[in-house]
């Protein structure tokens, strides 16, 4: 090539000779150079980024807690944190049970039948996460027009199985992974 | 702009220096010799008020930094004892906690001149886009450091906030457990929060420089909209006209910053704020600092959580598309009678939606918060450019100087004025 157009300014005009002629060692030296410089630059991106995720710590702060249910009285919302996150335990009422069963799930707004929010045979116990799904307050229990959970932020409400019935929330409270033991005790995580 | 520098090193020392680096000549020909319009009013005294109140914002902040822990269990204790044992720490915290709010009153104060004197308009494009960006800089700066005292509202602001990027489809989740570095707002979170509103200021500051830079490039605007034509008639040297003004205004501005401070430190706060984070436990009304409620009331009215998101931040998109949604060629609203209402109604749709950005989100607050959300948007997407269309603007003098004279001048003086100043430019 010609060393002067290269020295040149015109740029432009210099690509599109190449373009015309068969790729050249020079060409293929380019274009190799740059990809390895693009993958390095990556490279050495991405543990800037991800020293961001969560760490070795509070990954570890989510090995799985159990729950003794027996103190919690009916009727009784009990808060308590896993992985950091807030997590509520409801002890329901034969009402409340039947309040949250009979509704007509396709009018939900994100349908899901009771039976699907809580284990068989323990309808009494609800196990929710207790950040409204809008944007992360704590809703209010036994509060709102359904008697399950008001949000004092921005007025989701959620009835006695924690599922969203009005307001912003785009989705019901969601369920942790949690087993029964017993009957008197849930592990979480 | 005919800004050269007319500055002569005089001793031997200065010469040397200058012929090295020309910076003497550079300050001289910016802050000195600079041409100024003649005829330009106290709201342009806002840009040197908001220069020094980044500086203050970044002394003041460095000297609290001494004092303050950065981790969840003592960042709020170590406010009390910034407040109660530190020397002076009470005035210290007093100032960059009310420092933000005044801020924040200069820069709107600034936006609103700029929108109401057409000064985005070409060729100040990229100076205004340079302002929308210092904006952004300065809301992402100031909901960081709200969040450090680890209050109440610290806490679930910084949720709040932090979840609007969960509204995101597919997404959202991860990138929100990334700004977290957890599972929820918690000591990582506050770090990394810590660091970054150390960090900010100083990008600010960098961009405060092209902006800056932009505004000596294209030369600034003035009341009448009308660039200067002749120096001599038309611009005064920025020093002493511009220095001394801009100081005055600067002094009156110290004087309501000084009364937040001594006399109403906390009016502007939130008493949930001397409450410690609690993260079972929201308060009964979150509301953000003032200065975001206007965002906060759009994002509210919005009853979806995606579009509510999208519309808030839109709110300040839109700002970058200023200069080409505002069609009429005439920069100044004193020429353009229609706009001038249009912008008045504007700037009341916008204190209205800060005030019901305060109130609970239900019944008739948010019917009117969904009223004033669409006027916002059809002001910038619909009025604007249709104004330029159909407005017939008031005639535009043909330059300052004769805008100033027919102002100053009785009715005979002026007009022969008007004729020999505008005789010139005939030519």
């Amino acid at each position: 090539m010609d060393i002067k157009a290269l020295g040149s300014k015109d740029w432009g005009a210099n690509v599109a000779e190449i373009a015309t002629a068969e790729p050249t060692r020079r060409d293929f030296l380019f274009i190799a150079t740059g990809a390895v410089g693009a993958v390095g630059v990556a490279a050495v991106a991405w543990p800037f980024i991800n020293q961001m995720n969560p760490d070795a710590q509070t990954i570890a702060a989510g090995a799985p807690v159990e729950v003794d249910l027996s103190p919690i009285a009916e009727g009784q919302i009990v808060k308590l944190f896993w992985r950091g996150k807030l997590i509520f335990v409801r002890h329901r009422t034969k009402k409340e049970i039947e309040e949250a069963e009979k509704v007509d799930v396709a009018s939900l707004p994100d349908p899901q039948p009771d039976s699907a929010r809580v284990k068989d045979g323990h309808a009494q116990w609800l196990v929710v996460y207790g950040n409204c799904t809008h944007l992360g307050c704590v809703p209010l229990g036994n509060q709102g027009a359904y008697d399950g959970w008001l949000c004092p932020c921005h007025g989701s409400v959620f009835d006695t199985s924690g599922r969203i019935r009005q307001g912003p929330a785009p989705t019901n409270l969601p369920i942790p992974p949690y087993a029964f033991l017993n009957d008197s005790k849930i592990r979480i995580g | 702009m005919s800004g050269h520098s007319t500055y002569v090193p005089k001793s031997p020392v200065m010469k040397w220096f200058e012929s090295r680096l020309p910076l003497f000549g550079l300050i001289h020909s910016s802050f000195v010799a600079y041409p100024t319009p003649r005829n330009l009013n106290y709201l342009w005294t806002f840009g040197g008020i908001l220069s020094f109140m980044l500086v203050a914002q970044i002394v003041t902040g460095i000297v609290l930094v001494m004092h303050y822990t950065p981790h969840a269990t003592m960042a709020f204790s170590s406010v009390e004892h910034i407040m109660r044992d530190v020397n002076y720490g009470w005035l210290l915290r007093y100032l960059h906690a009310n420092g933000a709010s005044m801020f924040f009153i200069a820069v709107y104060i600034h936006m609103f001149r700029g929108m109401y004197y057409g000064s985005y308009k070409a060729p100040r494009e990229v100076l205004w886009i340079l302002g929308v960006i210092i904006f952004l800089l300065m809301m992402a700066t100031a909901f960081m450091g709200y969040v450090l005292p680890w209050g109440q509202m610290s806490f679930w602001g910084a949720t709040v906030i932090t979840n609007l990027f969960s509204a995101l489809p597919i997404v959202g989740e991860p990138i929100v457990t990334w700004l977290w570095g957890g599972y929820s707002v918690d000591n990582p979170t506050l770090n990394r929060f810590f660091s970054l509103h150390y960090l900010l200021p100083f990008m600010i500051a960098g961009v405060v420089a092209l902006h800056v830079w932009a505004l000596h490039v294209v030369g600034q605007n003035n009341p009448t909209g009308v660039d200067i034509k002749n120096p001599a008639k038309d611009a005064v040297p920025f020093t002493p006209y511009a220095t001394v003004k801009d100081a005055f205004g600067l002094v009156c501005f110290l004087v309501v910053f000084a009364w937040f401070v001594f006399y109403v430190p906390n009016y502007l706060g939130h008493a949930d704020n001397y409450t410690e984070a609690n993260p079972a436990v929201t308060p009964a009304h979150i509301v953000p600092e003032w200065y975001f409620l206007p965002f906060y009331a759009i994002l509210r009215a919005i009853p979806n959580k995606l579009m509510g998101v999208i519309a808030m931040f839109s709110s300040i998109a839109v700002l970058v598309f200023l200069p080409w949604l505002d069609t009429s060629k005439v920069r100044s609203a004193v020429y353009r009678p229609l706009f001038k209402q249009f912008f008045w109604v504007f700037v009341a749709v916008c204190v209205g939606l800060g005030y019901l950005g305060a109130m609970p989100p239900e019944g008739g607050y948010v019917i009117a918060a969904r009223v004033l959300t669409a006027y916002y948007f059809i002001h910038f997407l619909v009025i604007l450019p249709l104004l330029g269309l159909f407005e017939t603007p008031r005639p535009v003098p043909a330059s300052i100087a004769d805008a100033v004279l027919a102002k100053h001048g009785g009715g005979a003086a002026a007009a022969v004025a008007m004729g020999a100043a505008s005789a010139p430019s005939k030519k």
